[in-house]
């Protein structure tokens, strides 16, 4: 009975980190999707280039992963504001699939650039929380996943100051709600949403950076992004708070699934729960209702 | 460019619009029904894939083009419909009751996930057929004793009346007859009231609706239409890859038929086809490409996927018609030759307009 416990205990604890990386990416596309109204399939791919930048400055280059952390944050930021002033701002008043379309184009020339540069291997690298662990109340809980959750939550946390209490996340808030009356009022929308795009560039860093060395460092990272989508609609399109509490339950669901249910159900898991939620409840939990529009 | 002014209602429903066209579409079939009299066994093998990729093009181009729903997994329909053409013809089923049965039974499928069509659309459409394709591939590698699982399964060799159509010739000929019998099929349907229905959900559904349109029952059918046609590509590339593994119909199948349709002009069975040309030739390109280049180059993996990508992102942004609106561009400017204006198909600005609410 307590073997069963502790478990539970061990899989909670593994679902809630793996949930928090979930989190990061989800939040990166909700961002971006609120402010542009793309839906940004080039982020998963974002943060296959950052785990791959990141390998190669700790392990080729032998910068301390502290010093890697912000420097590759911020240049995959500056990457995403080129790639919105340069690319997808041509699309604006196009139909929502162009955007995909466009994205799932940058996504692919990301991937094979990422490919042609560093080859097809996988491979690891190390931070100064790999392969040790604390025990919290009985539960062995890898640093690594502590030091995620961590940083997830402090990046939530700063995303929500930064969005209620800065002038810069207020004018945000304003142009993802009605652009052309944001703009009436003075508010830089273009280079506003470049900017959203360089902050959901630097949370798929971030991920990157730290997705990596729980797996490997591998392309096939990118169908993280998938994961993030289904985070997403559960937790409710749009919705900030809802993203992250979406990856936490979708972290929950797979690890739950991969333990108690038969084989092969993890990896269909986060899918399931996505069809199931857009035909029962399309808004999510956190989502708001609107009606149609004609 | 050519206006059509027409002194009859029948020449609304004409199957060809010009009187020209009954010659140059004769011309073409010729040509392609000559072509495994003088080409090389390679290349009637590759332009009967080429054909197997036509037919699941026009699958998703009746749904994505001419209904308006998105799909980003409709590789499992492909999946669908070669599984079960390579299960009944194992169980003994001739080869000609199959095809159609494997259309059937994808269709079927096609019908169930049609129904989320009803109540989300755009995005989130895209959504849950991605995470079905997915939901698919690992039933496939699980249910073993139909499927054979991740160790795959053997494909028979077509017979029909007691010749075998394996040879890449013969073959070859079956794939023509399918892309033929498909395409009269819907270039017929798209000038029925059917067609009409499509076009006009597409294009505004409240609209249709107040015209009496069942919005909803369009969307299914059309669902189940799409994956139907797209089954009977299943089939037929069952037959050219001749061993079935799981991981033959992943999402980048999907992401490619979405290419196909894209890339070829979304809303015309002609973009249909030549997307799909176009993305099989694709990989030919590459490797050609990488033959030109400094050894150190041509190791490398990822140039394939990089140019696929170049190819989507330069569509997107500078011709959204595709293929099938750069062929009407140039057809336009050769006839009106010195009076071509640049402005007829120049694209008005628009605002942003939020699709959120949809």
């Amino acid at each position: 009975m307590n073997g069963a416990l502790d478990l539970f205990a061990q899989v909670t604890v593994n679902g809630i980190a793996v949930g928090a990386i979930y989190a990061l990416v989800a939040l990166g596309i909700v961002l971006i999707h609120k402010a542009t109204e793309v839906l940004n399939f080039a982020h998963g791919d974002l943060l296959v280039l950052s785990a791959f930048v990141a390998w190669a400055l700790i392990e080729r280059a032998g910068m301390p992963f502290w010093m890697v952390l912000p420097v590759v944050a911020l240049g995959i930021g500056a990457l995403a504001y080129g790639l919105d002033a340069v690319i997808v701002r041509r699309i604006a008043g196009q139909p929502q699939f162009s955007g995909v379309m466009l994205t799932i184009a940058l996504a692919f020339m990301i991937r094979g650039a990422v490919s042609m540069g560093f080859g097809p291997d996988s491979r690891s690298y190390q931070t100064p929380w790999s392969g040790q662990t604390t025990e919290i109340a009985g539960v062995a809980v890898t640093e690594l996943s502590l030091v995620i959750m961590l940083v997830a939550l402090l990046i939530a946390v700063m995303l929500w100051l930064f969005f209620s209490r800065t002038r810069l996340g207020v004018a945000m808030q304003a142009a993802s709600q009605n652009q052309l009356a944001a703009y009436l009022n003075g508010v830089k929308v273009k280079r506003l949403n470049s900017l959203v795009w360089a902050l959901g560039g630097v949370t798929a860093a971030i991920a990157g950076m730290f997705l990596a060395p729980v797996s490997l460092v591998d392309t096939a990272l990118w169908l993280i992004t998938l994961k993030a989508l289904a985070a997403i609609v559960l937790g409710g399109f749009g919705s900030l708070p809802g993203a992250v509490l979406g990856g936490v339950l979708i972290g929950l669901i797979e690890q739950y699934a991969g333990v108690y249910l038969p084989d092969g159900f993890k990896d269909i898991a986060p899918y399931l729960v996505l069809i199931a939620v857009l035909i029962l409840r399309p808004r999510g939990i956190m989502g708001e209702a609107h009606g149609r529009r004609v | 460019m050519r206006f059509d002014y027409h002194t009859r209602y029948a020449q609304g429903f004409a199957l060809f619009r010009h009187r020209g066209d009954w010659l140059w579409y004769g011309l073409l079939l010729v040509a392609l029904l000559a072509v495994p009299v003088v080409a090389s066994t390679y290349l009637v093998g590759e332009l009967g894939y080429v054909l197997i990729l036509c037919v699941a093009s026009l699958g998703l181009m009746t749904l994505s083009g001419f209904t308006g729903q998105v799909s980003l997994g409709h590789a499992s329909f492909v999946a669908i419909g070669a599984y079960a053409h390579a299960w009944l013809m194992a169980h003994g089923v001739p080869f000609l009751v199959s095809m159609p049965l494997a259309g059937l039974i994808a269709a079927a499928v096609g019908l169930v996930v049609g129904i989320p069509a009803i109540r989300v659309s755009g995005l989130y459409l895209a959504m849950v057929t991605l995470a079905f394709s997915i939901v698919i591939e690992q039933v496939i590698g699980m249910w073993r004793s139909v499927t054979g699982g991740f160790t795959g399964m053997l494909v028979e060799t077509p017979r029909l009346l007691g010749f075998s159509l394996g040879s890449p010739r013969v073959f070859y000929y079956v794939c023509l007859a399918t892309v033929v019998l498909v395409l009269l099929a819907l270039a017929n349907l798209m000038r029925s009231g059917v067609g009409r229905a499509f076009t006009g959900v597409r294009d505004s559904e409240a609209a249709a609706y107040a015209l009496g349109i069942e919005v909803n029952r369009v969307k299914i059918g059309a669902f189940g239409l799409s994956a139907g046609i797209t089954g009977l590509a299943g089939a037929l590339m069952a037959h050219h890859i001749g061993y079935l593994t799981p991981d033959a119909f992943t999402l980048l199948l999907s992401l490619d038929m979405v290419l196909m349709v894209v890339i070829g002009g979304i809303g015309s069975l002609r973009g249909a086809i030549l997307g799909a040309i176009l993305i099989s030739l694709l990989p030919n390109a590459v490797s050609f490409l990488k033959s030109l280049l400094p050894a150190a180059v041509q190791r490398q993996t990822g140039l394939e996927i990089f140019v696929a990508g170049l190819v989507l992102g330069l569509f997107v942004l500078f011709e959204p018609t595709g293929l099938n609106g750069r062929w009407l561009k140039i057809r336009a400017l050769l006839e009106n030759f010195p009076l071509y204006r640049r402005d007829t198909f120049r694209r008005q600005k628009t605002y942003m307009k939020s699709e959120r609410n949809r």
